[in-house]
């Protein structure tokens, strides 16, 4: 079966400053040009089956958003392929990209930002669906639209009125109507529920689950809240520094993490049964920059376990079979792993 | 049986909007002991950032005290006048707000930010401070602390600024800390290292603590004692275990029933219909009966007291959550 989505060695970097004034500095009076490249993705593949909800996690600055904006094409990838059910669509214009959007919506984390304040409801949903379907069809929409309102939950007797006459959990009802408008299969939503109250988050995450059920959805789920993820992922996939650590089906990501970064962000991650944890490892220090990555792996500044060889050689993603990828050569020598 | 350090007595703290009087707290009372950890919970507009307010006397028009007592050791914080809050303030009662950034003062270094809470509160001389400010950063775990001390707030991460939020607010050793979403901006592992260094810091100087948070995760791993606020008001407050593995009242239980719990997944979480009620415009009788799934007729007459419940906490409502439903299991 084809893939909904394949993401095959995706690279991403951002020239922080333009300009060449900008970058120069001094050091021992003499000019030099300061780095200014953003390493934000570095050569991320994974693949999502038609309705399968891979997760994405990690820290801020960890790349996650930036892997769901590329993939939606916000962003141009600087590298690496980009497969919409086998259609290769890394290289398309902005009119190219038309017809892959009726595949493939995006929901944001900020129900307040992500909706036109000056339009009404109404247009808001229907906009995605004009924009396939065209003006000629106007009547359809408004009635598709009334109907994707009353499912995700809104009153259509509202859709006259404006987001500011909404709450945050139903902003953020307006924005999935608006995402399933064009009936895609892939769903890539960027933080959908860490802006609102835990039990809106709940009512969110249930109809995210429901409409998957009823519409065959495929979802990229982007969160740094593990709880989260462990409710709606199938499958996770573990990012730090732009990097991909570590991915596995969620059951088996839960109950044995590999890679030290995923071990010890489950672990840090707070529960309201603290005395069930499993594990227990913290992290010293913080993430490095992304502008002078490490050498060799991405996470031995902060990993307890770190060797030599880890400084001059970045450890590759390895299949542990049981659908589980690790990159880290503690796989190698496992009398190293002290826990 | 020792005294409470904080006494907060039928406090109320409303809001005088045009749109009308928003009753941001309304009648909470609770009692904090020496060397205790409480957490305040609830969703937005539950009232729990405006009770840390009112303890520190913070609350500007159009907000008001409108009556209860504060009582600190003694004192009733609520009477007090301006200028004699302000020698409580950063001596007697720390603060730790959640944005690290703008609680710190751009434009001036953190020694000089640090010298002036021990100028203001204490005797010790310009040497001594000096070294009280270098103790302190290194007991939060900052390194090279006396280079830092020239540092501007832009030059420390988030996490590090955190931690020197935390180190001011320790500085005077205070009796009494309150921290409002100290780690809501941060990264999970930084969180849990900020969690652990202010456990830590309050057990050393056997301090007393408020955590205020939307994050009951947090709170389950921090605190002695829950106080979970709905509307304006305490809906169950008593020992964190109790609360969180039996909880009483219907809110706390949708609450705790909302979060995803690795621990057991459910097919479905079990959400709380609806949404919080508009605070100017509340139901008669209890305010969370119209998301509530074991409301009846007298929720709507009588607005239920808060009585002691089998687990040793206390809730109000008329009809709480038997003991035999645990937490994870369906309602």
């Amino acid at each position: 079966m084809t893939p909904m989505l394949e993401v095959e060695g995706l690279e991403q970097r951002f020239q922080l400053s333009k300009g060449l004034l900008d970058r120069i500095t001094f050091k021992g009076g003499r000019p030099r040009l300061r780095n200014t490249i953003v390493h934000a993705v570095n050569g991320v593949s994974f693949a999502i089956a038609p309705r399968e909800v891979l997760a994405l996690v990690g820290e801020s600055g960890c790349g996650k958003s930036t892997v769901a904006k590329t993939i939606a094409r916000i962003y141009e990838p600087t590298g690496g392929r980009i497969r919409i059910e086998g259609e290769d669509v890394s290289a398309y214009g902005p009119r190219r990209m038309l017809p892959v959007r009726a595949k493939m919506q995006m929901i944001f984390q900020d129900p307040f930002a992500s909706l036109n304040p000056r339009q009404k409801v109404r247009d808001i949903v229907a906009e995605p669906l004009l924009q396939q379907l065209g003006p000629s069809r106007r009547a359809e929409v408004r009635e598709r639209t009334a109907a994707l309102l009353s499912r995700v939950g809104l009153n259509p007797e509202q859709a006259g009125r404006y987001p500011h006459q909404f709450s945050g959990g139903q902003r953020q009802r307006i924005g999935i109507a608006r995402a399933l408008s064009v009936n895609p299969g892939l769903i890539i939503a960027d933080e959908p529920v860490s802006a609102l109250d835990v039990s809106i988050q709940a009512q969110i995450l249930n109809l995210m689950l429901d409409l998957r059920d009823e519409f065959g959805l495929a979802y990229l789920f982007i969160s740094h809240d593990l709880s989260v993820v462990h409710h709606i992922a199938d499958r996770i996939g573990v990012m730090y520094l732009g990097f991909m650590v570590e991915t596995a089906p969620r059951d088996r990501l839960f109950a044995m993490p590999r890679h030290p970064y995923t071990r010890a962000l489950l672990s840090a991650a707070p529960t309201i049964e603290p005395q069930r944890k499993t594990v227990e490892m913290e992290l010293t220090g913080e993430v490095p920059s992304a502008l002078s990555l490490p050498s060799g792996c991405c996470f031995r500044t902060r990993c307890p376990f770190a060797w030599d060889r880890c400084a001059i050689e970045r450890p590759a993603l390895r299949d542990l079979g049981g659908g589980q990828s690790v990159a880290c050569h503690l796989i190698d020598e496992p009398q190293r792993d002290r826990m | 049986m020792t005294a409470p350090l904080l006494s907060v007595r039928d406090l109320r703290t409303w809001f005088h909007t045009f749109a009308g009087t928003v009753k941001a707290v309304n009648g909470v009372s609770f009692d904090l002991m020496p060397g205790e950890v409480m957490g305040l919970v609830g969703e937005s507009g539950g009232g729990k950032s405006v009770v840390g307010f009112s303890i520190l006397g913070l609350i500007d028009p159009p907000g008001r005290i409108e009556g209860g007592q504060i009582l600190f050791d003694g004192r009733d914080l609520a009477q007090l006048p301006e200028d004699a809050l302000r020698r409580i303030r950063g001596r007697e009662i720390g603060m730790v707000f959640q944005d690290p950034m703008t609680s710190l003062n751009p434009v001036q270094t953190i020694g000089r930010q640090m010298d002036e809470v021990l100028r203001l509160h204490t005797r010790l001389d310009a040497r001594a401070r000096r070294a009280r400010c270098i103790e302190m950063l290194e007991s939060v775990g900052i390194s090279q602390a006396g280079d830092r001390l020239r540092a501007y707030p832009h030059q420390f991460s988030g996490g590090m600024r955190q931690r020197v939020v935390i180190a001011i607010a320790m500085l005077a050793r205070p009796r009494l800390i309150i921290a409002d979403e100290p780690t809501t901006a941060l990264d999970v592992t930084i969180q849990s290292q900020i969690l652990k260094l202010m456990r830590r810091q309050i057990a050393e100087e056997g301090a007393s603590m408020i955590l205020v948070t939307h994050d009951l995760a947090v709170v389950a791993e921090m605190v002695d004692k829950i106080t979970v606020l709905y509307c304006g008001k305490v809906v169950e407050t008593g020992p964190v275990r109790e609360v969180i593995d039996t909880p009483a009242h219907p809110y706390t239980r949708g609450l705790i029933d909302s979060i995803p719990n690795p621990a057991h997944r459910l097919p479905r979480l079990n959400q709380i219909p609806g949404t919080v009620p508009d605070v100017r415009n509340l139901p008669a009788g209890c305010s969370f009966r119209e998301r509530c799934p074991r409301a009846q007729a007298l929720c709507a007459e009588k607005e239920p007291p808060l009585t002691p419940q089998r687990g040793g906490q206390h809730a109000a409502c008329h009809f709480p959550v038997p003991a035999t439903q645990t937490t994870g299991e369906p309602a």
